[in-house]
């Protein structure tokens, strides 16, 4: 699927009381691209995802998904056209009682029938399916535990093998990898990207991790301030260009914030450019 | 998705299975105990009752006589809670204090229960079980056959059943409240009913009314049921009237019903929120 | 506090507090007139009440109890009506959870206000009407029977159990469901992946205590006709047959207790 972005904004709230979070953006996808979205917290990369998802409607600008606006659709068809987009949020919303598998095939809802979909709680119908993508995270054990036995890396986890079932052509990452230690995030992150490849499918993914965008993405987009800094191939993107993507903010947010909140968001930052900036700072 | 390692089975199948299984036997027997003929609400003569019931029921009865019967029964049926309720209190308190073993005067420096106290406490807390184990309806069929058509058996009911669970629930509650209060006065020579007065109660006191107004939320409801085995107010109305089908009365009569109902949950909610 | 140069606040400081609120003690009057009004207004015969002789009839009534009626045959006859008392509280409670169900959703709000509103009137009106009442209006339209005993059950407990569900649907986190029809998932399916898995456990209790309650409901119910224990306590207790009232009477007991002490241990099991 090919994803189009033209002068876009996006203003939350209500009434008197709006912000913009995204400010003109445009930006363009080809269909089976892969980039990374980065940027520095409150960036809006979160938001940009959900606009590109169809699930927050931009207050100015065109989005186009294959050559359609998805806004002007019909409902139904605009809803049909969801189905064909996987959206998977940071922290999966995984009901506590729910057992991993049917989580796991709920990804597949939007494909399935009704009475097929009800029957499957009661004898879930493709767990080999479901085993087979949890098998990828090295979670095929955890199949038929119930959800809330899971730590949080391996609910994130749960929330990208539901992606594995799905047949989208659109794939939208939010953090996918953010409570992974490092060799499982980058088995998690391959795991996406030669499934994306093998299904010929789109994948946008937010990363906080700079050095794992760059190893493995061939494009980067950085997100500052709700507007697009810059989007470049990964090769063109120096430290300098970095720096300047998180270097006033982070200023600005170390004087601001508490000490130990200061060194834990150091501690966060990419290593290519914490060096420098914490010189600075501390 | 070229992992071709089968997964094991679902652990959970197998009991899922034979719940299933279970229910449905369940079910079915339970179709054929309670004679569950659903088509019987809808063949020709049956039908033609409940039509003719339902269609009785517009207008309602408004006509000044029958309204005043309204409000007469409807008043008796909350004086009916009221009074049993009220005399359920003053018997459960003391029950409920008989049987606690927070103010047990025995218990003080004596490690070993006592015999002749514990076995007072354990017929109290029997008496309080078989009180609230007769539904009030039971009571009051019994009491209507012993002492005549009227609402003395309805107060009579409700102070019985309600006695049993309000006896019950107050001993719970002082049971769960700090036993140290009450130990320092026991120790220091006062007797039960002293250490009620200035430990127990002081700190019991607001569920305990929080609980009894619950209850006299309760009994208006169980004063109506009470009605239907001749024990006066409105439920004692309600039943004359559906005996002779006239759907006009009972519609004002449920009216009158499901309006009483919502001011003791109005009262009741109110009340309970004063005491916080 | 400097109140000279504010000559307004120092009128105000000078004149005294209100007295504090009194509610609580015309609260207390007004329940001890409702309490006396009531006492007074009854229309019982309390002098008769209290006399020697309703005292020894209502004695005479109890002793009549005994022996207890242990004639093998109408021993069957008392099991069998236990039965049927579990049987109506079973199923009645099983058909009130599918009407609870139905009626819910759009009593959560999830097919607009207009519905929310509609919705939790129609379960506000069937939890208000109690089961007899219920039962003695189906009995018209059903006939006599265990029947329009679990019929009217089934209302009531709908009734009590929609407003819960209700309540505990629309209390449910939405990230689940939102997050399902985000990526195309039905309504319906959304609902089924994503909320009821989150009240389904809430549910369950709500059921099984509804049930404890419905077994008592439905050793009553009988009395007007509805089947069960109460019937058959109606029923001899009309014919004077003392004896098989005190059995009836036994049996009633006995299941209200065991009902009781078992949910009791099944509370502690659950808490543990």
């Amino acid at each position: 699927m090919s994803v189009d972005l033209t002068q876009v904004t996006v203003r939350l709230g209500r009434d008197a009381d709006t912000h913009t979070v995204l400010g003109s953006i445009s930006l363009s996808l080809g269909a089976g691209e892969q980039v990374a979205i980065i940027g520095p917290s409150g960036a809006g990369k979160t938001t940009l995802l959900h606009t590109l998802a169809c699930a927050i409607k931009p207050s100015d600008g065109t989005l186009t998904i294959n050559n359609e606006t998805p806004w002007t659709l019909s409902k139904s068809a605009l809803h049909k056209l969801r189905g064909r987009i996987f959206l998977a949020p940071q922290a999966p919303p995984l009901p506590p009682r729910q057992r991993v598998v049917n989580a796991v095939l709920a990804g597949r809802l939007a494909g399935m029938g009704m009475l097929s979909a009800l029957m499957s709680l009661y004898k879930p119908k493709d767990a080999a399916l479901a085993f087979a993508a949890l098998s990828r995270f090295k979670l095929g054990d955890k199949l038929w535990l119930r959800c809330d036995r899971l730590s949080g890396g391996e609910r994130q986890r749960v929330g990208l093998a539901r992606m594995m079932v799905s047949s989208a052509p659109l794939i939208l990452l939010d953090e996918p990898v953010s409570a992974l230690d490092p060799a499982l995030g980058l088995l998690a992150l391959k795991t996406i990207q030669d499934e994306a490849t093998a299904r010929h499918a789109t994948l946008a993914v937010s990363l906080h991790d700079v050095q794992l965008a760059r190893a493995r993405f061939a494009r980067l987009i950085g997100l500052k301030a709700g507007r697009i800094h810059f989007d470049l191939p990964a090769s063109a993107v120096d430290e300098a260009t970095l720096a300047d993507l998180y270097g006033s903010e982070f200023e600005e947010a170390a004087g601001m914030m508490r000490p130990r909140a200061a060194a834990a968001a150091v501690a966060e930052l990419p290593a290519v450019v914490a060096p420098p900036a914490a010189a600075r700072c501390f | 998705m070229t992992d071709n390692v089968k997964p094991m089975p679902d652990p959970a199948w197998h009991e899922r299975l034979f719940s299933t299984w279970l229910l449905i036997a369940v079910i079915i027997a339970c179709l054929y105990v309670t004679e569950f003929k659903p088509w019987a609400l809808v063949d020709e003569t049956s039908l033609r009752a409940a039509r003719q019931f339902l269609s009785s029921f517009f207008p309602p009865a408004h006509d000044a006589e029958f309204l005043k019967l309204i409000v007469v029964s409807t008043w008796q049926t909350i004086a009916v809670a009221t009074a049993g309720v009220t005399i359920a209190l003053i018997f459960a308190v003391p029950l409920a204090l008989i049987a606690t073993r927070t103010l047990s005067i025995s218990r003080i420096g004596n490690p070993r229960v006592a015999r002749i106290p514990n076995f007072i406490r354990n017929a109290t807390r029997g008496v309080l079980i078989v009180l609230r184990s007769v539904p009030e309806l039971a009571w009051g069929l019994l009491f209507v056959r012993a002492i005549g058509l009227g609402d003395t058996a309805g107060v009579l009911a409700i102070a019985l059943t309600y006695c049993g669970m309000m006896g019950k629930v107050f001993l719970e509650i002082m049971e769960s409240q700090d036993a140290r209060s009450a130990d320092a006065l026991l120790i220091n020579g006062a007797s039960r009913s002293q250490t009620f007065l200035y430990a127990t109660l002081p700190s019991c006191l607001p569920e305990m009314v929080s609980y009894t107004v619950f209850r006299w939320e309760c009994a208006i409801r169980s004063s109506v049921i009470l009605g239907f085995v001749g024990a006066g107010g409105l439920g004692q109305q309600m039943d004359l009237s559906m005996r002779m089908l006239a759907g006009g009365q009972v519609a004002t009569m449920l009216i009158a019903f499901v309006a009483l109902v919502w001011l003791a949950d109005v009262v009741s909610k109110q009340l309970r929120a004063l005491l916080d | 506090m400097d109140t000279a140069s504010t000559p307004d606040l120092v009128k105000h400081s000078m004149s005294p507090p209100p007295p504090p609120p009194r509610r609580a003690s015309w609260v207390f009057i007004a329940i001890a007139a409702l309490i006396i009004t009531s006492f007074a207004t009854l229309r019982g015969n309390w002098s008769g009440l209290f006399s020697l002789e309703s005292a020894s009839k209502m004695v005479d009534l109890f002793t009549s109890f005994f022996p207890l009626e242990t004639d093998p045959r109408f021993l069957k006859k008392v099991a069998w009506a236990t039965v049927e008392t579990i049987a109506i509280s079973f199923l009645g409670t099983l058909l009130a959870l599918v009407f609870a169900m139905v009626i819910a959703i759009p009593a959560a709000g999830m097919n607009g206000t207009a519905m929310r509103k509609v919705s939790r009137g129609l379960l506000n009106f069937l939890r208000a009407v109690p089961e007899l009442v219920w039962a003695s209006m189906l009995v018209i339209a059903a006939g006599l029977g265990p029947f329009p005993g679990t019929l009217a059950l089934a209302f009531h407990t709908a009734g009590v159990l929609g407003r819960l569900i209700a309540d505990a649907l629309e209390n449910a986190p939405p990230e689940p469901y939102a997050a399902l029809r985000r990526n195309g998932a039905s309504a319906v399916t959304a609902f089924a992946y994503g909320t009821l898995p989150v009240v389904l456990p809430q549910i369950a209790s709500y059921t099984l205590y509804r049930w404890e309650n419905n077994i008592r409901a439905a050793a009553v119910l009988g009395v007007i006709g509805a089947g069960g224990l109460g019937q058959l306590l109606y029923y001899h207790l009309s014919l004077l047959q003392y004896r098989d009232t005190g059995t009836v009477l036994v049996a009633m007991i006995l299941l209200v207790a065991i009902v009781d002490t078992a949910s009791a241990k099944l509370n502690s099991r659950m808490a543990a």
